[in-house]
């Protein structure tokens, strides 16, 4: 192990973002290693993907700061931090259409990770090979059934070759045989050295790549730590089956 | 024969399919909960049933009539009413008129206004109100009052309590048991567990479009729905307690 991986790679303190008088994250501190994956669940509304929104920095945080590889990201637009190796997916993916497979994924890697001509090339040939698509580049995206949409954003936000990257309920929707073959996807990355942050309602897939798991709830992290121990934890069931019977 | 019978129902929104192979009898009388994660396929499955939306394959049986293909607004007629998610009542209109309105279903039986009326007095005061100017409580209370004026074989309620207080999810619930009590057919979904244990006579808990534990109240446990619920047992089949 790289003494590199031991530091955070990300820190967030007193994190809070307000939709008007709505307080959707509510004092966040969150910090995590480079060769760690963590987890996120957490009910409806519980502000999970708003994190995600305001780490990549489509959203502003109302307060707090947001320290990535040492450097202080708070203010930085998203293209910014994209070239400096935060990137997400999204819920619902929605490629370019038009364009094919490759050129989706060279259009990331020129743009979101600021790479030349050639090396955007070589960079978007290794992401779809690593996620299986090679196959299908010259493919039109509009063509794709969901879990290749799925694999697409995921080698899209992979040819900006990010450090960190979070993933927002990918395997919604999927098979259980397409599920495990992305998550064989996601595995490969970690080794690769890519901190993940997963968001995902389907607890038993996020169990096989999660090493650690924090639960929100009403914009608060009322969780954090061994995945196992966080889903049998009271303010967690409560938190999505309501309180005990008496 | 049960009152309604889903079989091996595939709904798909698109490219993603919501609701896998499922089964399930509901018998005349009966209150089932359905419970489960976002996206586990509950509302997709009610709406299936109410006609809202229209299965990729298997068959709904009401009443001993396959209902598949029948439209919405013909299976009101044949008793089936969805109280949806998020109210959807006629803002613009009043308590009155939006109960009134459910009259157009053209089935005989006891439901009048004032007996909704009667059966959800918080909304007595409320009846010449505009429904959008109600609190979520009274919304909710006239959007079952709604359902009900059609006179229904089964009331089929999505998200019983979300976004209401825990006073006014007290009073829809005290309404509902007085239904129950009434011999009304029910199926509701309901996140909160403990407010399902009550008042249902049976737990259906879905995952991932699947039914992947049911059993009747007092034969299944807290501990054995959090774990159907998150996926966390060994066995993914389907678990009868």
């Amino acid at each position: 192990m790289n003494a590199a991986n031991k530091q955070p790679i990300v820190t967030v303190s007193g994190l809070e973002k307000r939709f008007r008088a709505l307080v959707v994250l509510d004092q966040i501190d969150f910090s995590m290693r480079a060769d760690e994956a963590v987890g996120i669940v957490g009910p409806n509304g519980a502000g999970k993907t708003t994190f995600l929104s305001v780490l990549v920095g489509a959203h502003p945080p109302t307060r707090g700061t947001i320290t990535f590889a040492g450097e202080d990201v708070t203010n930085l637009p998203a293209a910014e931090r994209s070239r400096r190796g935060i990137i997400r997916t999204h819920q619902i993916p929605r490629p370019f259409g038009g364009m094919t497979v490759f050129e989706n994924v060279f259009v990331a890697a020129a743009n979101g990770g600021n790479f030349a001509r050639e090396e955007a090339y070589e960079r978007a040939s290794e992401s779809l090979r690593l996620c299986g698509m090679f196959h299908l580049a010259n493919r039109r995206a509009e063509t794709l059934g969901l879990l290749d949409r799925k694999r697409l954003e995921l080698a899209r936000a992979l040819g900006t070759n990010p450090k960190l990257l979070l993933l927002d309920e990918i395997g919604g929707g999927l098979t259980d045989g397409e599920a495990n073959e992305l998550v064989g996807t996601i595995r490969e990355l970690r080794q690769r050295g890519i901190a993940i942050v997963w968001i995902e309602h389907i607890v038993h897939i996020l169990l096989q790549i999660a090493d650690r798991l924090i639960c929100m709830d009403a914009g608060r992290i009322i969780a954090d730590g061994d995945p196992q121990t966080v889903m049998k934890t009271p303010a967690v069931v409560e938190a999505y089956l309501g309180g005990s019977v008496e | 024969m049960s009152l309604l019978e889903i079989r091996n129902l595939d709904v798909r929104h698109g490219l993603l399919q919501a609701v896998r192979d499922l089964s399930l009898s509901v018998e005349k009388g009966e209150t089932v909960a359905l419970v489960g994660a976002n996206g586990a396929g509950k509302t997709t499955l009610l709406r299936t049933v109410a006609g809202a939306h229209m299965p990729a394959g298997g068959s709904v049986v009401f009443n001993g009539i396959d209902i598949t293909t029948v439209p919405a607004y013909r299976r009101v007629g044949l008793g089936i009413a969805l109280v949806p998610e998020g109210r959807r009542l006629f803002g613009q209109m009043s308590v009155e008129e939006n109960l009134v309105l459910a009259r157009s279903a053209g089935r005989r039986g006891d439901w009048t206004v004032e007996h909704v009326l009667d059966a959800f007095p918080n909304l007595k005061p409320r009846r010449h109100a505009k429904a959008g100017n109600l609190s979520g409580g009274e919304q909710q209370a006239t959007a079952i009052g709604r359902a009900l004026m059609t006179n229904p074989d089964v009331l089929i309620l999505d998200e019983v309590s979300l976004g209401l207080s825990p006073l006014a999810v007290d009073r829809v619930y005290a309404s509902l048991q007085s239904l129950i009590g009434g011999g009304t057919t029910i199926i509701l979904v309901e996140q909160d567990l403990r407010r399902a244990m009550r008042v249902a006579d049976r737990i259906v808990c879905m995952l991932e479009g699947r039914i992947v534990l049911e059993g009747k109240r007092g034969e299944i446990s807290r501990e054995q729905v959090s774990e159907a619920y998150f996926g966390l047992g060994s066995d993914k089949g389907r678990v009868h307690a």
